[in-house]
Formats: structure tokens, sequence, C-alpha cells
């Protein structure tokens, strides 16, 4: 019995190892054809963006020659679209809304964590199912009773219609409250120690370790903001003060068959996004990734 | 809240924290204050711009509520809710909403699922697939659409041009109703499945390499790992994509707007944009309320469908 473990033992490790080479062999070729493959999708799903680009470096004139090759490249689309048209208004606005908005939720959704991660209070389990609660609601079945929650008080058609209502995000809450709970509670109850309240606990010891969770929270709630339309649509009709995608579904009828010019929109529009998405690749991958799963 | 006394400023010294918790059973009650204080910002904004327009939408959708007038109008009862579940309309729109879940759901998670076991395999360029495939996602609806509006126009689109390049008809993308909505199917894939491709990639990094390694020396092949190992172990995550994406596109709103407006001749009007048209421009709040708590219905059926699925799965994982 021994001898025959041990001799199938001796095999096996010398099969395994022929094994493991030719998987390894098979693993690294397969694995050069996965890239392959991939690469070819990946051109693909930039070939509409590139095209995009393209159209608008051409005069309006030559879109009509459907080719890729560009005979008088010119950026007067951008110069056209900047000088006359109400592009900087919305650039503006979608600053304006998108920045005051993150800003806003990090500020209060992270107090409330605090709250609700360190405080100990009659009503803690109320306030964490009410605010649970609010990740279901999708703010897209609330239009028509903020529509006339905000026109009674006269706020329709001001950057308050568009900021107030997008601040309280639920998810936020508890994106803070997750990692709260991950910070050691001796931390914030030794600065208690030393004399200072929970509020200067709070934006001086755990707001500055929770600069990952800031950062997500900020990213996600200004690329949401920007690109927000239903909301945003209804809210402002003023052409002066629409949001970059109000404006662009607004006016996309208007241009016509300016190709040209309808593309050089579209990437004016799209160029701060890029930005924001190139300087925080890794933060928003890992934003979803984090909050997508545990959420 | 009741209790408003503030725990004393010097407590007990550091050596006694062990003793932290029999102090907190003895005030359980003790942060009322500073709790009220900051919860304060969030849930004013809270109540008023979630809470109370939720519950004034579904008082609402009881009345016969108008946009042109203020008040909720004369009572209705049950009528709205009667109204839209016996109207074509409400029922054309939810089925468009369900016909674009079709489409759009089982190609946004498999392409999503292949794309990413295949950067997986990859050992270089994965900041590059990571760009391709996830740009479009951060981008504006509107941006999105303007781009595939012009890929799709008659005679001059790329897409247009590529097709008849390849000897098919010209397909009238957005202008015919049976194609309006594959040809928006396609565009909303380009643009959301970056946001599937990332949950993938999270989820295939969660798997141990011994595992991989371990099949590799008792002779499995790539395929057979795929299928024995990585699949099954990504379960979850394709549980999560599903329901995510499942919801995800019975909220479509965005494109049908600007790039079809609902038609032609209403073909790709989702529920949304049935609550838009009935609410914003016949002016029936009241009855576009009704819709939308319908509409809520819906996606809360939905995801606690899934919360119901997957508690019986757990055990087994």
């Amino acid at each position: 019995m021994a001898t025959l473990t041990y001799e199938t033992r001796a095999l096996s490790t010398a099969e395994a190892r022929r094994y493991a080479a030719s998987a390894d062999r098979r693993t690294r070729l397969f694995n050069r054809c996965c890239t392959g493959v991939l690469i070819a999708f990946a051109i693909l799903w930039l070939v509409p963006l590139a095209w995009a680009l393209d159209t608008a470096l051409k005069p309006n004139a030559e879109t009509t020659n459907p080719t890729w090759l560009i005979h008088n490249p010119t950026l007067e689309s951008f110069r056209a679209l900047l000088a006359e048209g109400d592009v900087l208004n919305w650039y503006a606005a979608s600053f304006i809304t998108s920045a005051v908005v993150a800003a806003g939720t990090v500020v209060t959704a992270s107090m409330a964590a605090y709250a609700l991660s360190r405080l100990r209070f009659r009503f803690r389990w109320l306030a964490f199912w009410a605010i649970l609660i609010g990740i279901m609601i999708p703010s897209q079945v609330l239009i028509v009773p903020r529509f006339r929650e905000l026109g009674s008080v006269n706020l329709l058609n001001t950057y308050w219609a568009v900021i107030l209502p997008q601040i309280p995000i639920a998810i936020a809450v508890f994106v803070f409250k997750q990692f709260f709970d991950g910070i050691p509670k001796d931390l914030d109850e030794a600065a208690r120690i030393d004399g200072a309240g929970f509020f200067r606990a709070y934006a001086q010891v755990v707001m500055p370790l929770a600069r990952p969770a800031v950062s997500a929270v900020a990213i996600f709630s200004f690329v949401w903001t920007w690109n927000d339309l239903l909301w945003p649509l209804l809210a402002l009709s003023n052409p002066k003060i629409m949001t970059i995608p109000v404006g662009l579904a607004t006016v996309q009828g208007t241009y016509g068959i300016r190709y040209a010019d309808t593309m050089a929109s579209a990437i004016l529009g799209a160029l701060p996004l890029v930005l924001v998405f190139l300087l925080f690749q890794r933060r928003i991958v890992e934003g979803i990734a984090g909050t997508g799963l545990k959420g | 809240m009741a209790t408003t006394i503030e725990p004393p400023t010097i407590r007990t010294p550091p050596p006694a924290r062990r003793t932290t918790g029999t102090r907190r059973e003895a005030r359980p009650l003790g942060h009322g204050r500073p709790a009220l204080l900051m919860l304060a910002p969030f849930l004013v904004l809270y109540v008023l711009f979630i809470v109370g327009p939720a519950v004034y939408g579904v008082v609402m959708s009881f009345f016969d509520t108008s946009m042109v007038s203020t008040g909720l109008g004369t009572f209705a009862g049950f009528d709205n809710y009667g109204e839209a579940l016996t109207s074509g309309d409400f029922w054309a729109a939810m089925w468009h909403t369900l016909w674009f879940t079709i489409l759009t759901t089982p190609p946004l998670i498999v392409l999503a699922l292949v794309f990413a076991l295949l950067a997986e395999r990859a050992r270089r360029a994965r900041w590059f697939f990571r760009l391709a495939f996830f740009l479009p996602y951060i981008l504006p609806s509107a941006v999105v659409a303007l781009i595939w509006i012009w890929m799709y126009t008659p005679a001059l689109g790329l897409l247009t041009r590529t097709m008849t390049a390849l000897g098919f008809a010209e397909p009238n993308w957005l202008g015919d109703p049976d194609w309006a909505m594959v040809s928006l199917a396609v565009t909303t894939v380009w643009w959301t499945l970056g946001f599937n491709f990332v949950l993938y990639l999270a989820g295939l990094q969660d798997i141990p390499r011994d595992l991989y390694e371990a099949s590799a020396i008792d002779g499995a092949g790539p395929w057979q790992q795929i299928r024995m190992i990585t699949l099954p172990l990504l379960s979850r995550t394709t549980s999560l994509v599903v329901v995510l994406q499942i919801i995800a596109s019975m909220k479509v709103f965005d494109q049908m707007y600007i790039m079809t407006q609902g038609g032609p001749n209403f073909a790709t009007r989702s529920l949304l944009e049935y609550v838009f048209d009935v609410g914003f421009t016949d002016f029936r709040s009241g009855y576009a309320a009704a819709a939308s708590t319908l509409f809520f219905v819906a996606v809360l059926a939905v995801s606690t469908g899934w919360v119901v699925m997957t508690r019986r799965q757990e055990p087994e994982l």
C-alpha cells in the first residue's frame, strides 16, 4: 500500500510538470489570441468617437463626401460654436451645477454618514432605514411632483432647480458610512478625549482619512449631474442657463445638415468628461467596482 | 432627540477603553443633539426633494391634478390607475420598454463578460481596453445621441455606408418602426457596455489565482478553466450585473427623446417618455403621477425579485 502510494505520487509529479509545461505553452498562445481579438473590438468601439472627431475637423461642405480623409482640415466649426452660440453659457451652467452638487453631496452625505456610523441616538434605526429606502426610489418617478414643487416656489429656470434635488443622493451616505465603519473608532475617540467635539472629530480626524470615499462620491455626483438630461430638461427652458446635455438635445435639430458643426458641438460637450476620465480613471473604475459590488 | 445631555468632555482614561461598551450601555441615547445637527443638512434636502415628492406624487395620483392649475383638483380615486391599466398607449409604452430591455440586456451582459474574460488573459494594453470600452459610458447621453444620429444618417452615415458597402440594402435605421428600437439598442450597447465590463473585471480579480494554477497542473486548458472555475465563481457578479442592467434598461429615456422622439409612429416611446408626454405635453399631472407610480412598482418588483432570488442562492455559495 505504502509503495503504491509513493509510486503514484512520483509519477504524478513528473507528469504534472509535463502537463503544466504544455498547458503553459497552450495558455500563452491562447492569451495572445485573446489579446488580438479584444484589440479588434476595442478599435471598433473607438470608431464612432474617431468618426465624430474626423467629421468635426472637416468644413461643413466636405461632410457630404464621406471618407476618413480630410482635404481641408479646419477648426472653423469649433470657432463658430464658441463665438456665436450659447455653448459657453452651457459650459458655465454645467460646471456650476455639477461642482455645487458634488461639494454639497460630499458635505451633507458624509456628515449624515458620520452620525450613523459613530453617534448613538434614539432614532438611529429610523434615519438609517429612511435613507436606505431612498436608494430604491428612481429619481425619474419624481419628476412630476418635483416640477410642481419647484414651480410653486419659483425656482424653475434657476441653477437651484438643478442643484438642490440632486444633492441628497442616498447611496452616497452608505458609501461614506461603509468607509467610516472601517476607520478605527479609537482615532476619533482619542480626539474627543483631547476635548474635540463630534464635529471636529469628523472634520479633522475622520474626513482626512476618508479621501478615497470623498473622491469617489465627488467624481460620481459630478459626472451624474453633468450627464443628467431628464430633470434639467424640465427645469431649464431658458437657453442661457441650460446645461450642456439639455442644450445639445434642444438644438440638435437646428444645425440641420451642418454635420461638422453638430459633431463639433458633441465633441465640446464630451471634452470636459474625457478630461475627468483621463485624470481620475482609476478612481472611477474602483468606485464602480467597490460600490457596485458592495452597495 | 429626547435626551440632550452632552457626554462629558473628559472621559475615562485611555487604559479603560475596553469598558467603552458598558459605559455606552449605561447611556445609550447620549448623542441626540450632535446627531440631529449632523444629519439635518442631508435629511432636510432628502425630505424636500426625495421623500416629499414621492409622497406628493402618490397623493397626486389619486386626483385629477393638472399642470396648468394650482391645487390637487378633484379626487379621482383609482380612476387614473384604471385608465392607465386599460390604456393601449400605456401598455404599448410598457411593451417598448420591455422590448428595449430584451434587446439590450443579453448583449450587454454576454459581451461585457466575454470582453472581461479576454482582457483578463491579456497581459498588456489593459489601459487601452478600459479606455475604449469605458470612455463612452461617462459621456452625456446627448453627445452619444448626436454621434449616433450622424452614424445612422441615411446615405451619409458611417454605419449606413458600411452596410451598403457590404452589399446589404440600405437600412433606414431610425426611420423604420421595425428597426428604430434595434438601432437604439445598438447605440445603448456601445454606450453602456463599459459599466458591466468594469464590474466583471473586478469580479474576475476576486477569483484566487491558485485555483487556476491547481487546475493547470491537473491539465485543464483555458476553456475548461473558464467553464469550471471562472463562470461559477462569477455567478454573484452576474446576478448583480443582470439586475442593475434590467433596472437601467427600464429607465430608458434619453436616447429615445433625442434620437427618435419616441417615433417613428410612437414605435420607440418608452414608459418614462410616456410619463413625460402625458405629464408635460398633455399637462395631466395626476395621471402622469399614477403612471410613474406604476413604473416604480415595476422597478421595485424587479429589485425585490432579485433580493429574494439571491437570498435563496446564498447558502449554496
